[in-house]
């Protein structure tokens, strides 16, 4: 009986101290950079160029096509792709372990202010002042370079059946869906920060009306398979899926217009750690800005996450096509 | 700022007891539909049905394995097996598969729970004295009698261990059924990541573990009134 004991007290010791280890690693993501962090990588050598990617699809490809022009420039370029969200890519940038994020410019501003007030009074209108607000929020370190034409958005995407229940078809707005819905119910799955985002439920609700009582709220993935099964299998009415979400065209779902523009813009914008990039490098990035259009990502994000191809080939063959490299 | 002066490592113990605080004192989280008694009673109760389905399905075939001495390597494998399922990724694949439901959050926590309650009970039933089982059976009892009555009760502290580390295995991972819509304590968490909300992570992190320890000191009340004396003594 008394080792048992000893064994559990050790077990209960080591578990409180590995959970407080655990604990701490999430916290420190709150606190600034650290250069004196024993497990982060070393500062990018000069010349050498590192480029970061969240963890879903678009952004490993969009990673692939600002390095592969930079790496036709002659620089040398590593890649960190699927790091994770946001909070850990936006850190390894700010230590300058990371190089270059490919980034959206309305969702960085969200993550660069927090206030859900100042969001709520200043709504998100023109790229240009989306990307002036994200400047000034940035450290001097870093910088958003010339965004792309291309938006990779939120949105309100109906199932096909709640489309035809509600007889709203191609062009349908929120503000005609919210009409049409009266005083129904409705499911709708997305995730868990769209409940409480401006550009989210939140906002659908105060600049459409939508009464939260009608809503029930499924918390799933962002825009991931969860709420692309939820949505073509009907276990919710509604869920938030990107504009360039292939699942869109392919599951037969309407997507909702947004004419009081809640869910801002969404840019495709390189950031970069200022001193790891060159003039030449700045102007490569900004070239392959130029030409990448909404209707170009979705073409590439059909190729890449709907049809299976390897990202860093779709990309080297629309650079290629573009004459970019 | 007066955290950063301690120090790193003090600086993020304070963080983390703050963020505690905020939680603990709070009334948002400890009142109204969505309170933590609320989530901490769905918690519960994911944890009570996946453990009963993984004793349903594990104990009597550890009992059966363990009572005849065969199908050892069967049970070893099966065991093994089981517990190199990634939980997360059957959870997610069977939400994709079949919709948003209980039973993707269920199956993946039965089959993490499957494999300490089979190979406890298996090994405990193996593990009585032989002796014992002889000389029950010279008393003339028949192989269910010596089941129910010697092997069970001499193997009750293996398979109540087993039950044991299962059901705090479930309790840690029933977090996750939040990853797909549910309650439980993992919305804490999960919302909280996905908000950069971390008094709520914390928060839910440590209600998590203080869960874990209760069902440990259940185990041990349970340990003191079921298993006879004769064999707690040994």
């Amino acid at each position: 009986m008394s080792t048992t004991k000893w064994r559990s007290i050790i077990a209960l010791s080591t578990a409180a101290i590995l959970s407080g280890g655990v604990l701490a690693g999430c916290s420190s993501s709150s606190s600034p950079a650290k250069a004196s962090n024993p497990l982060a990588p070393a500062k990018a050598s000069a010349g050498t160029v590192v480029i970061g990617s969240n963890s879903f699809a678009e952004s490993t490809l969009l990673a692939d096509i600002y390095g592969q022009a930079l790496a036709a420039k002659g620089f040398t370029v590593k890649y960190q792709l699927n790091i994770g969200a946001r909070p850990v890519t936006y850190q390894q940038i700010s230590t300058g372990a990371i190089t270059l994020m490919p980034e959206y410019n309305g969702a960085l501003l969200d993550y660069l202010d927090t206030s859900v007030v100042k969001k709520a009074a200043e709504p998100q209108t023109s790229t240009a002042q989306v990307d002036s607000e994200v400047s000034a929020d940035l450290p001097s370190t870093l910088e958003i370079l010339d965004p792309a034409s291309a938006q990779d958005n939120d949105t309100l995407t109906l199932t096909k059946a709640e489309a035809a229940a509600l007889n709203l078809g191609p062009g349908a707005s929120i503000a005609d869906f919210v009409k049409a819905l009266g005083t129904q119910k409705i499911t709708i799955g997305a995730a868990p920060e769209y409940q409480t985002k401006i550009d989210g439920l939140l906002g659908i609700e105060q600049d459409y009306g939508l009464n939260p009582a009608q809503v029930t709220f499924k918390p799933l993935d962002e825009g991931g398979s969860l709420t692309e099964a939820a949505l073509t299998n009907g276990s919710v009415q509604a869920g938030d899926l990107f504009t360039t979400d292939t699942t869109i065209a392919k599951g037969s779902l309407l997507t909702l217009t947004d004419p009081k523009n809640i869910f801002g813009l969404q840019n495709v914008v390189p950031l970069v750690y200022k001193s790891g990039l060159s003039a030449t490098g700045v102007a490569a990035l900004n070239a392959v800005s130029a030409k990448l259009d909404s209707a170009t990502l979705l073409s590439l994000d059909n190729l890449n996450a709907g049809q299976g191809q390897d990202p860093a080939t779709v990309a080297k063959t629309w650079l290629t096509s573009e004459g970019l490299i | 700022m007066v955290a950063r002066a301690l120090g790193k490592k003090a600086g993020r113990a304070v963080n983390l007891l703050n963020y505690l605080n905020s939680f603990l004192h709070d009334p948002a989280y400890w009142h109204g539909q969505d309170s933590v008694w609320q989530r901490l009673l769905q918690h519960c109760e994911y944890t009570g049905i996946a453990l009963l389905a993984a004793a349903v399905l594990a104990f009597p075939l550890g009992c059966l394995t363990g009572h005849t001495g065969r199908g050892g390597p069967l049970v070893s494998v099966l065991a093994t097996a089981a517990r190199a399922l990634p939980t997360f990724g059957l959870l997610v694949l069977l939400t994709v598969l079949m919709g948003i439901g209980f039973l993707p959050v269920a199956v993946p926590l039965v089959a993490l729970a499957v494999p300490p309650i089979l190979l406890a009970t298996h090994v405990g039933i193996r593990g009585v004295d032989p002796a014992a089982v002889d000389a029950a059976r010279g008393l003339g009892m028949r192989p269910m009698q010596i089941l129910l009555q010697v092997e069970i009760p001499a193997a009750l502290p293996s398979i109540l261990n087993g039950l044991r580390s299962a059901a705090v295995q479930i309790v840690a991972t029933a977090t996750i059924a939040a990853y797909v819509s549910f309650g439980g304590l993992g919305r804490y968490i999960v919302d909280g990541l996905s908000e950069y909300d971390y008094v709520q992570v914390v928060g839910g992190a440590v209600l998590v573990a203080l869960l874990s320890i209760a069902v440990l000191g259940l185990f041990a009340v349970l340990k003191r009134v079921v298993v006879s004396p004769g064999i707690r003594a040994r």
